[in-house]
């Protein structure tokens, strides 16, 4: 009976609020989202849009790339832009995201410094166009965009990759958040089951709250060395406020915002997730479900964003500011 | 949303309507609830021998029918130059041969396959004769009176009458010994409740003993009362039909009736078959005349097809199990049902060799189609035209060393193939080897399970016969779907959090 050792009880998951990913999808997903507005975060033009129109801040968009026979016009859409980023507009988990830091001489270098060539950009630019990333295999459209350049506080916090923060908004309440700090195990990605570092975070103050790797508790960076707990979001409420404006703009009662601090422009929406993941709760140290509970109890969904926050860093923050 | 209410409300709905139909097939159909049950086939051939005079014959002879206890499932008859016609007299079945003429010892065989059938009954119920009243000559009227009289006494109703009748005939020796002459028993009891105005006439019956040869039918005495009937036996009295008598003339006519013959008997041999279930069944349902919409009902061709795609169910719920209450990872939502159906096809060792193999080197091949920077649909479509390539390939060499299991890897589904594939090859390049390994071995897993459930002889006895079971399984998933619980998966996942947080050690 050793292996039973590595099985938690289902009540004591229940009696810590652990969400699991059926109750998730029943409970949550299929309840407050309605299906008809999917395509607004899961085509990232969409999110884009709907965010212009509304306000919320997002990363420049330099150019779309819709067709095969526009792939050749790539190179000479970024050519005045030193750093860049090519997503699929549909592409889920993160893939299918490749970031240029710089570009000389015909090569352009990844955060890692390996050289790409202008070929190997536009295969994989093909490679969205033909659905590779989405979901289904769907044909897709290629989003160009400016690099993002991250806050200052946050350097040594990541490796390679733009550390982001989740915040899940139910309702309109921000019930949740984390910080997801790209390793070199997670090969810069910032997928927590690819070994991303994630730091539960105060929703009260944006401080540390704990940091966990592969489930584990973890201190320090693993690859920096930079105690982890000292981390503190700057300018917290003002990422807060954007994150809980996007159930306004996109009417999902369940969603994970996901948002970066660029050093000139802010808090910037990168892009909204209608099943946000359950690894949050791993990296927080705590359960999703009484804080769900207390929203479908007490919230009321009436209040404007303001007193939306107040009310969530009333009753889910941590730390005294 | 529908309500709550109204959802368990359909889902008790489906379950009760599919275990209805499962126990009414059962109970009332006789359909075995395991294929290992065997039924008795009894063989049973008449021989009919006479003498015939030179003249036209025509021969009739009664024959048993679908009866209570027994379904008729095929009939022959061997009989040189005869024709033979089959003709219905007075509610029960008659062979007539015929020939113009014939001299000589004639023999004339006919035999039937009869099924022991719990829930046969015949397509028309018996219809009472009518009373026939005569006068007799005396003596034997007074004796006769006597022997009722005293029956009647005791009696109450038709059945208890007939007893005490034949009781009574044992009693009164000398009026029996008188009678024993003027009449058959079986006769005169029939006689006797006539006169005493219950419908009853004799019947004849086959006792069946396995391997019995020159056998001869036996007097049976038929009592009616109410719409029903009842079988005594003449001699004993004993109520009821021993379960190895068949009756084989239950018309109210002779059992042989010549024309232009002499001499003349019939004798009976028997030999018992045990067949499958499913056998004896596929034969009954082809006899059936009932007009009914059923899979039975379609030709064979079309029924093995049902068989399989009666089998999906089972694998889709088994799917939906291991995926919401486990928690483990395919690639593609039902591919592993798909690949459960090859399995069925090339046996479970030969579809998992040829499978790894497959989308083994199907992976190589791709790692190389992928630097040559294709348009995703053309990739597939050379991954496709790779996968059947590789699969001759197998073949041919299979077949070459002598493995002709190797050949059975045509089964496999060449789409569903050349996706997995990709998918796996994509799994590789983003999430490393690990992952394909994971959710590799999760589809196998997975399709081995709903193989080895979809593979069992009792589930394919039981979706084929038991359609109702489909309701329940659709019931199954129903449920399933509104499963809120943790997967098996995620205890394990939370597992860590779970302890730090009792441990104090979240941080907080």
């Amino acid at each position: 009976m050793l292996f039973l050792k590595n099985y938690a009880w289902p009540w004591a998951l229940a009696r810590a609020g652990i969400l699991g990913m059926n109750r998730r999808n029943h409970s949550y997903i299929s309840r407050y989202n309605p299906r008809r507005l999917y395509p607004l975060v899961d085509d990232k033009l969409k999110t884009k849009r709907i965010a212009m129109a509304a306000g919320v801040a997002v990363p420049e968009l330099i150019g779309i790339i819709r067709e095969q026979h526009q792939v050749s016009r790539f190179s000479e859409m970024v050519k005045d832009r030193p750093g860049f980023c090519i997503k699929p507009a549909r592409g889920s988990g993160g893939r299918g995201i490749a970031v240029i830091v710089r570009h000389q001489e015909g090569f352009y270098y990844k955060p890692s410094g390996r050289p790409e060539t202008i070929q190997d950009l536009e295969r994989h630019i093909s490679n969205i166009l033909a659905g590779l990333f989405s979901l289904g295999g769907k044909p897709d459209t290629a989003i160009v965009e400016n690099l993002i350049h991250f806050d200052d506080v946050f350097a040594g916090y990541s490796f390679e990759g733009v550390p982001d923060t989740r915040v899940i908004i139910f309702r309109g309440f921000p019930v949740m958040a984390m910080m997801r700090l790209s390793t070199a195990a997670s090969g810069g990605k910032a997928n927590l089951h690819q070994g991303a570092v994630g730091v539960g975070l105060c929703l009260r103050t944006g401080r540390a709250l704990r940091a966990v790797q592969f489930n584990r508790p973890v201190r320090r960076h693993p690859d920096t060395g930079l105690d982890l707990h000292a981390l503190r979001v700057p300018g917290w409420d003002t990422l807060l406020r954007l994150a809980a404006s996007c159930y306004e703009m996109s009417g999902l009662g369940y969603i994970g915002t996901d948002l970066v601090l660029d050093k000139q422009h802010g808090p910037l929406l990168l892009e909204l997730n209608a099943r946000p993941g359950l690894s949050i709760q791993i990296a927080n140290g705590r359960g999703l479900l009484p804080s769900l509970s207390a929203v479908e109890e007490f919230g009321d969904t009436a209040l404007n964003v303001a007193r939306r926050i107040e009310f969530a860093q009333k009753r889910f923050g941590v730390f005294e500011p | 949303m529908v309500s709550r209410k109204s959802f368990y409300l359909l889902v008790a709905l489906l379950a009760c309507t599919g275990i209805g139909m499962t126990v009414y097939n059962n109970v009332v159909m006789g359909v075995p609830l395991t294929p290992g049950e065997k039924r008795q086939i009894w063989s049973i051939e008449a021989k009919m021998e006479f003498t015939a005079t030179g003249e036209p014959v025509i021969a009739s002879m009664a024959v048993a029918g679908t009866q209570k206890g027994f379904t008729l499932l095929s009939r022959t008859a061997a009989s040189p130059g005869y024709g033979l016609a089959f003709i219905e007299k007075d509610g029960a079945e008659r062979a007539e041969w015929s020939i113009r003429a014939a001299t000589g010892r004639q023999r004339l065989y006919y035999q039937i396959d009869m099924l022991v059938d719990p829930s046969a009954r015949p397509a028309e119920p018996p219809v009472p004769p009518p009373v026939v009243k005569d006068f007799e000559r005396e003596p034997y009227a007074t004796a006769m009176a006597q022997i009722l009289g005293r029956a009647q006494e005791r009696s109450a109703d038709p059945y208890t009458l007939t007893r005490e009748i034949i009781r009574e005939i044992d009693n009164q020796a000398q009026n029996a010994e008188l009678l024993k002459g003027y009449m058959p028993r079986a006769g005169l009891v029939a006689r006797l409740l006539n006169n005493a105005d219950v419908p009853a006439r004799t019947v004849y019956a086959l006792m069946l003993e396995d391997g019995r040869r020159r056998q001869q039918l036996i007097e049976y005495l038929q009592v009616f009362k109410d719409g029903g009937y009842e079988l005594f036996n003449p001699q004993t009295g004993e109520q009821g039909q021993p379960r190895n008598m068949l009756l084989w003339e239950y018309g109210s006519a002779p059992l042989l009736d010549i024309a232009g013959g002499r001499n003349s008997r019939v004798t009976f041999s028997m030999i018992v078959q045990k067949q499958p279930v499913s056998v004896a069944l596929a034969k009954k349902n082809e006899l059936s005349e009932r007009v009914t919409i059923s899979i039975h009902g379609l030709p064979l061709e079309e029924q093995a097809l049902f068989k399989g795609l009666l089998l999906i169910p089972i694998g889709v719920v088994i799917l939906v199990f291991l995926r919401l209450i486990i928690g483990i990872k395919t690639s593609g939502t039902f591919m592993p049902v798909l690949i459960a159906m090859a399995f069925i096809q090339t046996q479970l060792l030969t579809g998992l060799v040829g499978f790894v193999l497959i989308v083994g080197s199907g992976l190589v091949i791709r790692a190389y189609l992928s630097r040559l920077n294709l348009l995703l649909v053309a990739r597939i479509s050379a991954v496709i035209i790779m996968v059947i390539m590789m699969i001759g390939i197998f073949s041919a060499l299979a077949f070459k060393l002598g493995l002709t299991d190797g050949m059975k890897i045509t089964f496999f589904p060449m789409i569903i193939l050349a996706w997995t594939i990709e998918r796996m090859s994509i799994l590789w390049e983003e999430e490393g080897p690990r992952e394909v390994m994971k959710q590799g071995g999760g589809s196998l897993l997975a399709a081995v399970i709903a193989y080895l459930a979809m593979d069992s002889e009792l589930i394919r006895h039981l979706t084929f016969n038991f359609l109702g079971l489909q309701l329940v399984l659709m019931a199954a998933v129903l449920l399933l779907g509104n499963y809120t619980g943790y997967k098996l998966s995620e205890l394990k996942r939370f597992k860590p959090l779970a302890d730090d947080m009792n441990a104090g050690r979240n941080g907080l």
